[in-house]
Order: C-alpha cells, then structure tokens, then sequence
C-alpha cells in the first residue's frame, strides 16, 4: 500500500495522518494486507457471499409514532448547542 | 449541433407516520432536533428497524410504472461524512432496490412518449444544515433525518427541459394519485437532481454529464436544465470538454454553479447493511396491493374524455392534480350542468385565481358546493355569466356563499320581457340617428345597442332577451 | 463469600440470609481493594448500586422477587447503561452519559440484577490483550505481569479475581472466550441473533454477540436465559424461543458424539496440546465419542476476519464525528478539521488501523477482491461446520493457542495480536454459539476448552460443559488476589 494510497483512505475516513508516520502507516497496514491476502489460496468464483450468519429476512415494524421530545436529554453533554441546534464550522458549499 | 440528454432523479418523501427506520414522527414543521430520537440522531448502539408502511408504498409505486418488485431487495449504506448525516452513512439500496425497471407515458406534441424508470430504491432522508442563522457556524436540524424516501431513477430518456418538467409534473401527480407523498415541494416533499450531458446530433455515444442537485420547483427544473444546455453548448462550441460534476442552481441569478465542496473524489463505498436483513417480499402481498390500487392518472383521463367529452387539453390539466379532479367530479354531481361548461368555468376562471394565489384544492376558499349553486345559477338564468364571474370573486376572496351575495347586493338578471322592453324602446329613442344609420347598412353599430340597454339596466338584463328584443324592434323600425 | 457461585448467591438471597445491600456492599468493598491492582473497572457507581440494592431489599421484604434479584454484575463498558458513564474504552466516549438502556441491560435489570460499575475493554473492542483501552491496561489476575486477554479483558478480570461474580461481556472475533481461557473462567458467546444487540456499542455488526461470564457454566446458563431473546429493536435477533438452558444443562447427561478439528492440532504448543488430550480423554472415558474432523478452510478464518471486521467497523465508527456527542477537537477552522482532528485525537491507534484498512477494503477498485471475497469465504467456512455438524454434535479444541502472555508482548505486533484469536474468529464467521471453560494451567497460567455448537445448540455447549465441571475441579482454582493463600 503506498503513501498516496494511504492518504486517500485517511482522508475517506476522515483521519489525520502525522507525515512522519505515513510509512509506518503503510508497512503496517501492509502487512496486515499480506495476512489477509492468504485469502486467495482458495477460489471462490462459485461461492455465494454472506452477509448475515443466519439465513433469516427482516421482520418489519408498524408504522407507529412511539417516540417523544428527548432533545434535552440528548443534547445534555454537548456544549455546542444553541436554541437547540448542533452546531458546527460554517460550511460554504 | 448538439443534442441534450436527461435523466431525472427524484426523491419522494413518503407519506408515513413515523420514520423509516425509527419509531420518531415525520411531522413537517416540530420545532429544530424535537423529532430526531436516539435512532435518527445515531447514538452508539443504536440499530434500525424498517417500516412496514415504506415498503408497501414503494410497491405501490413500483406497480403504477408497471416494473418488476424484487422478492429480496437488500439494503446498503453509502458512506459520507456531512454534518446532517448523523450515521456518517446512508442507509439507501444499491445492488437490489425494491422497484426496477419500470415506465411512464407522457405526452409531448400530442404524441405518447415513453419514459423508462431504471430503479426507485427506499433510503432515509438526511438533516438539514442551516448556513445562515450563525455567523461563523452551520446549525444542524435533525427532524428530517431517517424520513422515508423512495428515489426514482429515469433512464436518460428525456430530450429537453420541456420534457423534464412533464415526467416531472406525471410522476409528482402519480405519487399523489397513489396517495403515497404529499408531494409538496416547499417542503421538500418532492424534489430533484437534474442529470444532463450532450451528444452530437447522429451519435449515439452519451457526452460527459453535469448533476444539478436538489432542485424543488418545476420552474426551476425547466430554468436549470436550460440553462445547462447553453452553459454547455458553449464549452463544446469553443472546443473544450465539459467537466463531470455536481452543480447547484441558483433561481436567483438564474444560473448552475460548481459545488467544489463536493469534488474531493467521492467513493462511498456501499456494502450491505449489517443491521439489517434482506426484506422479503410475498407475491401475494404484491398481489393484495395490486386488488387495491387507485385509479391512476392516465387512466382517469381516459375515463374523462369517454365520459364526459372533453377535450384531451382541458381533461390533461383536470387530471393531473388528483383533487382538483376529485373536486371537478363532486361539482358535476351537484348540478345538471353539462360537463364541458363545468370543467371551462373551473380552468379558466377558479385556476386563475388558484394559480395567481398558489392556492391547492384543499385550501380553495370556495368549496365545490359554492360552486355549484353558482353554476346553477347561471344555467338557470338567475345571474349572467358576467355577473357570476364578479360574484365568484368575492365568494374567493370573502369565501362568502353565493346567494348571501346575489341577495345583499341584488344582482339578480332581470328576465323579464315586459321591463327590458321598456328599456329597449328608451335606448332607440334616446339614439334616434344611431339607428337611422344602423337602418341604412351599418350593422356594427347593433353591439352598440346592447351596451346601451345593458348599460341601462345597470348590467342586470339577461343578454339574450335584450338581444331578442334588439333585433326585433330594429326589424320593425326598417 | 467471594467464592460463592451466583446460584449460591440468589438462594442466600431468596432466604434471606443475606440483604442485596450487605452483598452489594462486600463486593464494592473488594473492588475497593484489589481493583487498583487490575484495572478491570472503568467506573464502578458505588452510590447508585447500594441504592438500588436497597431498593430492592425493601421490594423482598415485601414479597416481590425476581429471579436474580439483588445479585451484583458487572457490565462491559460497551453495552449502554442510562445514566452512567459509558466509554466503549475510549477518549471518544470519555464523558458519553448514555440517555439509555443497551436490551441486555434492561433485561437484566428486570430480573431484579443490581449494576455495580463499568468494566474495562480494548477501545472499541478491537484488541486481544485489553492493552488498547484508553483506561490503561487491565492485568491478568493470576499474573500481574500477564494481559487478561482481550476485549473483554475486565469482564473477564474482574469474575477471575472474585470482584464480582458475573459479567458481560461481547464477542466479535473471540472476545469473551478468550480472555475467558487466559483468566481462567467460564465465557459463553452464544448464536448471533440469540442476544438483542441494541445498545451494544457495535464493532462489527454481523459478528458482534453479546455473552457472559461467570466460574460455572450452570451459573452461565442462568444468566443466559435471562438475557436472551427477541427484540423488536433489533431485527438481526432472532425469534426462536428461548429454552430455560439452567433446566436443559443440568439434565442427565446424554452421550455425545465429540468433533475435534485436526487443523486445531496442527503446530499446537505442546503444553496446551498435552492439556488438551487430557480433556479428550476424560470425555472419552465419560460417555462421549470422540471423532476426528476436519475443518481446512478455518484457517483463513483470520483473513476473512481482518476484512469483514475492519470494513464493517469502518462504517460503524463513522458516527464518532463530534457533532451530536463524544470528544470534539478545539480549535478547527472548517467541518473537515472539525472531523479529522475530533477523530485523530478520539480514538487510538488500532482502532485508526482497523478504521483505514475497512475503508481501503470497501473501497472502489478494492470492493470485490477484499469485502466480497472475505464473505465468499464466510459462506465456505459455515459450509464446512454445517458439514461437521451432521457428524458430530459439538465440535472442540483449545480456545486460544497458549496461556496468557506478557504486557507489552504483542503490542506493536498487530500480526501476532490477530493471531490469538485463531481458534475463535471462525465461529463469528459462521455465527455458532461457543463456550470456553478452564481445562488446565501451563506455567500457572489457565488454559481454556473451546466447545463449539450448531446455531441455537447453546444447550448442547452447556450441558457438555457442565458434565466436564462436574468431572474436573479446574474452573474451582482461583488466583491468590490477596496473598490469602
């Protein structure tokens, strides 16, 4: 995995990465990579994914309103909040 | 020269009572962050649970464009980071959306255009941030996040922005006629992206495209799209490609421009939602869906000109709103009118003043039973159609009864013979050498006439017996 | 009183013989005193608990009693406790007060148990050794030079020690059984879907399942019993009724046919090899048959594992933004310092490892050779225990590859981390419950039994385990917290 690479990948995920340690970075997830890519000793074009353990479909919920007004206890820890708006940076689109 | 080519995405709000994944209410309008609960907010450790009500809805409308509904549509989250995305990821459908391939006829110079819809997926709605309520600082509403969506792909399939608006306007009426989104676009309700490139006229390989986002009128649309067109014409014109990106219209200056914000190469890396499992769909649910849909609008415009004779024009603009026609059709039962007047005095006169007002139907200050006593009216020969057309504009703007007007202020027709007679004889004395001149060839001067006597009669003489009249003693004075 | 099972513990309690409060209060008392050595808890609510206890006393001595009720239990710093503190073992939820309760939490709850604090974990439970948690390490009770295994290193601690007589705890990839097998106690992770995941701080969704730890799989049963189940806020779980497992372990002993992969076997350290034919041995020669089977592809299980977890966590993790809640960097000039820096500074290393190779995973161009192959291999491994399974009732080999190893050890070694939890990760794969329970000690370190069951085979684990606890007395050795011995 190369520096740009990781660079682009910190950046989808939204971490900042100290320059000094993009390639310790990258040896790193390298080698993880290499543990990971055992994977193709075996071949698996016929082979269906799976997504969940168990084979089961979704159960699906009545259209009910069963929730009140928590904003008070939601917004209790966060100190950037006005009128009851999160707030952040201004964006400019 | 070059020929545009569009695709519409629309995203349709659903008109269900609690969110998509969450048991919150979808209520328009709660004051900010009072309707985002632990799900929509994404504390830790929360999971989503999937409404019943959304799913049935976009079979719904998966049947109405006649498309395929997978048995076993699976949900996916696209990832993104934006402050109203409280997850960091949407939970929308990628690789198997509930509805595909399906289709619409829409009419474009009175030929029948078919428009194909690729997909319509369910997904949850974002937050909205606020930019100008804060000088330095974005606010973050979270009440809209996790209300069911379904989006509508079409098939690049549209040729102008004439075209847009149209499929536009069929499937916002669809969605009502279906009873599945208020479909109100102030809101956000009903809204669009705007895919447009364009190709040579004999090439059939697509150009490079621009997505407009977000646009939530139809005159925008048509604005937008336009204005596209030209912005792009002219980069092919002087020779240079047009770049592959999101815009954004501005109904303010009239004009698309670059959202740079969302250029950093977005890869959002779907892949099926952990928490949740594939939705299975019966046949027979399809089917106990498919007994009870409504009727549709095409097929209540087909019904409208067997059954009532309109014109294809008049019966378009009847059916594309579900309650005007609904209101048409409670107006005709009301009164031995026929249906051609009826539908006239609602498209001319009414959706006037709808229109100017942008009043719906269900905010009409005049309801369809006003409205056809005063139809009544003129059919019996109580009021002229003039003097109805003043009376319908205070029952508009007073929402006041039609007979409390007619009676507070006496504009009853005079029908009878006996005293428009008398103001006739008035009017050929009083204007002896008019009808001297009339007598010798000058036939215009009849209109003339009839002013005079109406004029007289203070507006109040029914039109067609001081016409007979007129006639008569002129021909007598000859 | 600290070596009193927790069934010991609800007769004392339904006689009378002791109040919760007295409980409560012995237990906070030795948490008080041995805890400083281990770390196992991040927070303990000493006043809430003894108010509760005391609530609860005055609803026995008015007659009402639930099942557990008055019965401290320590719960995972991963499940949701409203009101409390709940960190997930990380500066991103240092200050997080959760407004609610995690499934597992209320259900406990309701069976009249009392919370006595918060243990401590790998941050986000992504770790085998306890060593990534913001709140330092916890220590091996038996060795305070030793990890306790990982994530669920002070659940695991904490029950090992006789701070508490139970706990819960979550598995992803071998989080309970292991640090269950390198401290010594009983550590079941049931099917998925048997346990509400809702309000359990998710690392990886379609792995992730709740369990618990106790000293005796009896004990184990209970609680599991009680905190299984479906849930209408978790449409993952599953709705098949949930058998009373207590009854259905301690029924008489039927014989089993006993599976034993020869991969498990392959380059086994010699000592964990020579304790666990000891095992063998005792079911052989106490109405079980043991088969040989083979299980070639579980070795890739690692593999699969280190992309479906990361990728899933990848996702997961991208709540933790610093808008509605958890730690928010200072000084950002725009919403994209805002993200980076909350995100860089909030969580630690591992997590930021795993974070970035789930994105690469997921990533365009990366998608299909990574995420859709791991779940292709998903389907070849659960293929290949539905295999065994027509064979053999329950499949077993050690939990982990050796006894506990050093602090430190590992650390800078992802590789070798990973690697311990060889002999789990495989069961999450496929979704099949598990137990560890003590099989022996190498270097006076404990060493665990694995038994592996079908889906909802739960009942068949514990009752083989409990048949094995009734034949051994190795889940009765305790580590000499105190110097008392």
């Amino acid at each position: 995995m190369d520096k740009d690479t990781v660079i682009k990948i910190a950046d989808l995920a939204k971490i900042e990465i100290n320059d000094k340690k993009i390639e310790e970075i990258s040896s790193s997830l390298q080698k993880i990579l290499n543990l990971v890519n055992e994977m193709n000793t075996i071949n698996t074009d016929d082979v269906e994914p799976m997504s969940h353990p168990l084979n089961l479909k979704q159960e699906l919920r009545k259209d009910e309103v069963l929730e009140k007004n928590e904003r008070d206890l939601f917004q209790r820890n966060n100190k950037y909040i006005e009128d009851g708006y999160y707030k952040v940076p201004k964006i400019i689109d | 020269m070059w020929e545009s080519v569009i695709g519409l995405e629309i995203h349709v709000q659903l008109k269900t009572q609690s969110k998509i994944f969450s048991s919150a209410s979808t209520n328009f309008g709660a004051e900010q962050n009072t309707q985002a609960c632990a799900i929509d907010l994404g504390l830790p450790g929360v999971l989503p649970v999937l409404n019943e009500e959304a799913v049935k809805m976009a079979i719904k409308f998966g049947i109405a464009v006649g498309a395929n509904i997978e048995n076993n549509s699976v949900f996916a989250r696209k990832n993104y980071f934006y402050p109203d995305l409280p997850k960091g990821y949407q939970i929308s459908q990628y690789e198997i959306p509930i509805v595909s391939n399906g289709s619409v006829n829409i009419d474009i110079d009175k030929k029948v255009k078919k428009i194909r819809i690729t997909r319509a997926h369910l997904e949850e709605d974002a937050g909205k941030s606020i930019h100008d309520l804060y000088e330095n600082e974005s606010a973050i509403d979270l009440n809209r996040a996790g209300t069911p969506l379904i989006e509508i792909v079409s098939e690049p399939d549209l040729s102008n922005a004439e075209e847009a608006v149209k499929y536009l306007k069929y499937i916002h009426s669809l969605v009502r006629y279906l009873d599945i989104s208020d479909g109100n676009m102030q809101e956000g309700s009903f809204r669009c992206d705007a895919n447009i490139s364009l190709k040579k006229s004999n090439s059939s390989e697509l150009g490079i495209r621009a997505e407009i986002k977000n646009i939530n009128s139809f005159k925008f649309v048509e604005q937008a799209i336009n204005y596209e067109i030209q912005r792009q014409g002219e980069i092919l014109d002087s020779g240079k490609s047009v770049i592959q990106e999101t815009r954004l219209f501005d109904p303010i200056r009239n004009e698309t421009r670059s959202m740079r914000s969302k250029e950093e190469a977005n890869d959002y890396r779907y892949f099926p939602d952990p928490d949740l499992l594939p939705v299975s769909i019966s046949n027979s649910l399809i089917e106990n869906i498919k007994l009870n849909m409504p009727e549709l609008p095409n097929e209540k415009k087909e019904r409208f000109i067997k059954q009532y004779k309109l014109t294809d024009y008049d019966t378009s603009i009847l059916v594309l709103d579900k309650d005007l026609s609904a209101y048409y059709e409670k107006v005709l039962e009301k009164t031995s009118l026929n249906p051609k007047t009826t539908a006239n005095w609602i498209i001319t006169e009414l959706l006037s003043y709808a229109n100017k007002s942008n009043t719906g139907v269900k905010n009409y200050p005049v309801n369809f039973e006003d409205l056809a006593s005063l139809l009544t009216y003129i059919h019996d020969g109580l009021i002229s159609n003039k003097q109805a057309k003043i009376i319908f504009e205070k029952m508009w703007n007073n929402g006041e009864k039609p007979q409390d007007i007619i009676e507070k202020e006496g504009i009853k027709q005079i029908s009878d013979t006996m005293e428009i007679n008398k103001l006739v004889d008035n009017v050929i004395k009083n204007h002896y050498k008019s009808v001297e001149e009339y007598l010798a060839g000058k036939d215009k001067l009849f209109g003339f006439f009839v002013g005079e006597v109406m004029k007289e009669s203070k507006g109040k003489a029914n039109p067609k017996i001081v016409n007979q009249l007129l006639k008569e003693k002129l021909r007598n004075d000859k | 009183m600290e070596d009193k099972t927790l069934i010991e513990l609800k007769t004392k309690i339904q006689n009378k013989e002791i109040s919760s409060y007295e409980l409560t209060k012995f237990f906070l008392n030795r948490i008080k005193k041995i805890d400083p050595k281990l770390n196992a808890f991040i927070t303990v609510t000493e006043n809430d608990s003894l108010k509760k206890a005391k609530k609860i006393d005055s609803e026995i001595a008015k007659g009402n009693i639930n099942p557990l009720s008055g019965i401290p239990i320590a719960q995972k710093d991963i499940f949701c406790t409203k009101g409390i503190r709940t960190t997930c073992g990380s500066k991103m939820l240092e200050d997080f007060i959760s407004p609610y309760d995690a499934t597992v939490v209320e259900k406990l709850d309701k069976a009249g148990m009392i919370i006595i604090g918060k243990t401590n974990m790998d941050e986000f439970a992504m770790g085998s050794s306890n060593e990534t948690s913001y709140f330092g390490d916890v220590k091996n009770p038996w060795n305070l030079n030793c990890v306790p295994g990982g994530s669920s290193g002070g659940s695991a601690a904490s029950v090992a020690a006789r701070l508490i007589p139970c706990s819960t705890g979550t598995d992803t990839g071998g989080s309970i059984r292991q640090p269950a097998s390198l401290t010594g106690i009983c550590g079941i992770k049931p099917t998925y879907g048997r346990v509400s995941r809702y309000g359990m701080i998710a690392f990886a969704s379609s792995l992730d399942q709740a369990g618990i730890f106790t000293r005796t799989a009896k004990d184990c049963a209970i609680l599991l019993s009680h905190i299984s189940g479906y849930d209408v806020k978790d449409s993952t779980s599953s709705k098949k009724e949930v058998p009373d497992y207590y009854k259905e372990c301690t029924k008489k002993f039927e014989k089993m046919k006993i599976g034993i992969p020869e991969e498990f076997l392959d380059g086994l350290d010699s000592k964990v090899a020579e304790v666990f034919t000891e095992s063998i041995n005792i079911f052989k020669s106490n109405g079980c048959e043991i088969k040989k089977i083979s299980l070639k592809n579980s070795k890739l299980g690692v593999s699969a594992y280190q992309v479906v977890a990361p990728a899933e966590c990848s996702s997961n993790l991208s709540r933790f933004d610093g808008v509605r809640y958890g730690f928010r960097a200072n000084d950002v000039k725009d919403i994209d310092e805002l993200y980076k820096k909350s995100r860089s500074q909030g969580f630690g290393d591992e997590v930021k490892r795993r974070i970035l190779i789930g994105t690469y995973a997921l990533s365009t161009g990366y998608y299909d050779a990574y995420y859709l192959k791991a779940q292709k291999i998903r389907t070849i491994i659960s293929k290949e225990f539905q295999n065994a399974f027509k064979e053999v009732d329950v499949i077993i080999g050690p939990t982990a590859p050796d006894c506990a190893f050093k602090l430190g050890e590992k650390l800078n070694d992802p590789i070798a981390m990973y690697l311990s939890d060889i002999f789990t990760v495989s069961t999450n794969l496929a979704g099949l419950p598990a137990i560890s329970i003590p099989m022996g000690f190498k270097n006076k370190l404990p060493l665990g039994l694995q038994i592996i069951g079908n889906h909802f085979d739960e009942s068949k684990i514990l009752s083989l385990s409990n048949h094995y606890q009734n034949l051994t007395d190795w889940h009765m050795q305790k580590p000499d917290m105190l110097g008392e011995t």
